[in-house]
């Protein structure tokens, strides 16, 4: 079993074929999206491939130590970060090749005119615990 | 067997061992396995005096752990003989519990995962289901609060007003996993008005009754909000409803007017109204302004703002609004309602996506999504 995180971006992923902000959807293909989304993470548990899911907030801060005694520096929310993760869903899997295939299902949801969105997802491998047995 | 009615007994058992000596961490850890001993044993042996059990199991459990405490410290002269069996005053046991997991040298998710467990007999695995976090992280927050109240003296009274704040957020949390924690604190909110004659509990408790009456109306079969003026009023379910105004009438007569009372007569109204538009909005706004009197939180002076709209008209209500500051939450939300209300769809639509961006939660951003996306739908975009 691997794991592997699947990435959902605000901005940084290459453009999505049916690429129109969602609030110029109408409200039922609004619905349609999120019963697809839903519907994912059911199968996913249900097939036992599920581990988590969480979406974020567009908007966070950079944070850094200044040194013994004073508060902590922050500074953005910057408006030119390149890359803006929008949520993730964690999956525990076979293989790579069935990685791949979940996040072409899950790029599969509808969009604008209830088409698929061909969103790009991001599939990063966790790096695991070394195996007990290395020779 | 009835899993609540046995955790129901859980802070009067607590509250026993604790008043024969024994400190509170410890207590607790024995009534939680007694709990556990009572869910293994009683399927097939139920007990006659269910408490009393309980109490034998858990004063057992405790002298159990206290032996082997002793024992793994070498210390031979730490055991502790059962007292005499006498009336315990289970009421002021209770009420003390409640101060205890509520008190303010806790952090509030402490005292809400404190009272959870000692208070409402809950598991640390219940709750860090109920929480979305690791069983293990749960457990260090637990045993961290008790660590932190251990040196609180258990007879003498707290505030009423620290137990309200957290019942308060336990209920707010909604649900999520196996255990219904609206549930959960309207059952706990129900022992405490039971233990307590104070207007502000029995505020709470109507507070709690009213909107969790509307439950069942409140998401639709996909799981999406649907919005107060929207709900089928027919799912709300008026013996609660009924429940609710009866004890926030009660504590209105008393002449006592706090935070909770006041909000309790603000969802007692929209309970009232047949139909959304039937809303006695003026009444409204006057318990709206006696709520920001009593507060003077922001978040009140945005929904007064909301029913300004509705009683005087958009225009008064984005009157309202603009006194408020701009990075308030959901600010956008109401400003982008009203301008709908007033008639500038351009305008609302890019509040409505301007709010959706800024949604604290999942269920509220594709909400104001589908609002932004039904007037740009309806403008032809």
């Amino acid at each position: 079993m691997a794991k592997y995180l699947l990435l959902k971006h605000y901005r940084g992923a290459p453009a999505a074929a049916n690429d129109v902000p969602m609030d110029r959807w109408t409200p039922e293909e609004i619905s349609a999206h999120m019963r697809y989304m839903q519907d994912f993470a059911d199968r996913l548990e249900g097939s036992g491939e599920f581990v988590d899911g969480q979406a974020l907030a567009p908007e966070g801060t950079f944070v850094r130590y200044d040194g013994e005694g004073r508060p902590p520096v922050t500074d953005g929310p910057f408006a030119e970060t390149k890359d803006l993760i929008a949520g993730w869903m964690m999956i525990d899997v076979d293989s790579y090749e069935r990685a791949v295939e979940l996040a072409g299902e899950l790029s599969a949801a509808p969009g604008a005119g209830g088409k698929p969105i061909h969103e790009w997802l991001e599939l990063r491998p966790l790096l695991t615990a070394p195996p007990t047995i290395t020779e | 067997m009835n899993e609540v009615l046995l955790r129901s007994l859980t802070p009067s058992v607590l509250g026993v061992l604790v008043r024969r000596g024994a400190d509170f961490a410890a207590a607790e850890d024995a009534v939680q396995e007694a709990l556990a001993d009572a869910v293994r044993v009683w399927p097939a042996d139920p007990p006659r005096d269910p408490k009393g059990w309980l109490v034998t199991a858990a004063w057992r459990r405790f002298l159990d752990a206290t032996r082997a405490e002793a024992a793994r410290r070498r210390r031979e002269d730490l055991v502790v003989e059962e007292p005499a069996p006498g009336p315990a005053p289970a009421v002021d046991d209770t009420l003390q519990l409640y101060f205890l997991c509520a008190h303010p040298l806790l952090t509030p998710s402490s005292a809400v995962a404190l009272t959870l467990r000692a208070v409402g007999g809950l598991t640390t695995r219940q709750i860090a289901q109920a929480y979305l976090v690791p069983e293990a992280t749960m457990a260090q927050r637990i045993s961290r609060a008790k660590r932190t109240v251990s040196g609180v003296r258990f007879d003498r009274p707290g505030d009423v007003a620290t137990v309200l704040r957290v019942l308060y957020l336990v209920f707010n949390e909604g649900y999520s996993g196996d255990v219904d924690l609206a549930a959960e604190a309207v059952r706990l909110t129900r022992q405490l008005a039971a233990t307590i004659d104070h207007p502000e509990v029995a505020g709470l408790l109507a507070l709690m009754l009213l909107h969790h009456a509307r439950r069942s109306a409140r998401t639709a079969p996909d799981g999406s909000l649907v919005p107060l003026a929207e709900q089928d009023r027919g799912r709300w379910d008026t013996v609660l409803i009924a429940e609710g105004v009866e004890i926030l009438q009660a504590a209105l007569a008393r002449d006592r007017l706090g935070q909770f009372q006041a909000q309790a007569a603000i969802a007692a109204l929209h309970a009232d109204a047949p139909r959304a538009e039937e809303t006695d909005w003026v009444q409204i706004v006057e318990w709206y302004d006696e709520l920001a009197r009593l507060t003077d939180s922001p978040v009140v002076r945005l929904n007064r703002a909301v029913a300004v709209g509705e009683a005087d008209g958009p225009r008064a209500g984005l009157a309202a609004l603009a006194a408020l500051d701009e990075s308030l939450p959901r600010r956008a939300a109401v400003a982008a309602y009203l301008h709908e209300c007033d008639g500038d769809l351009a305008t609302a639509a890019r509040l409505y996506a301007e709010a959706a961006r800024n949604a604290p939660n999942l269920a509220e951003r594709a909400h104001l999504t589908r609002q932004a996306a039904r007037l740009n739908t309806h403008r032809g975009l």
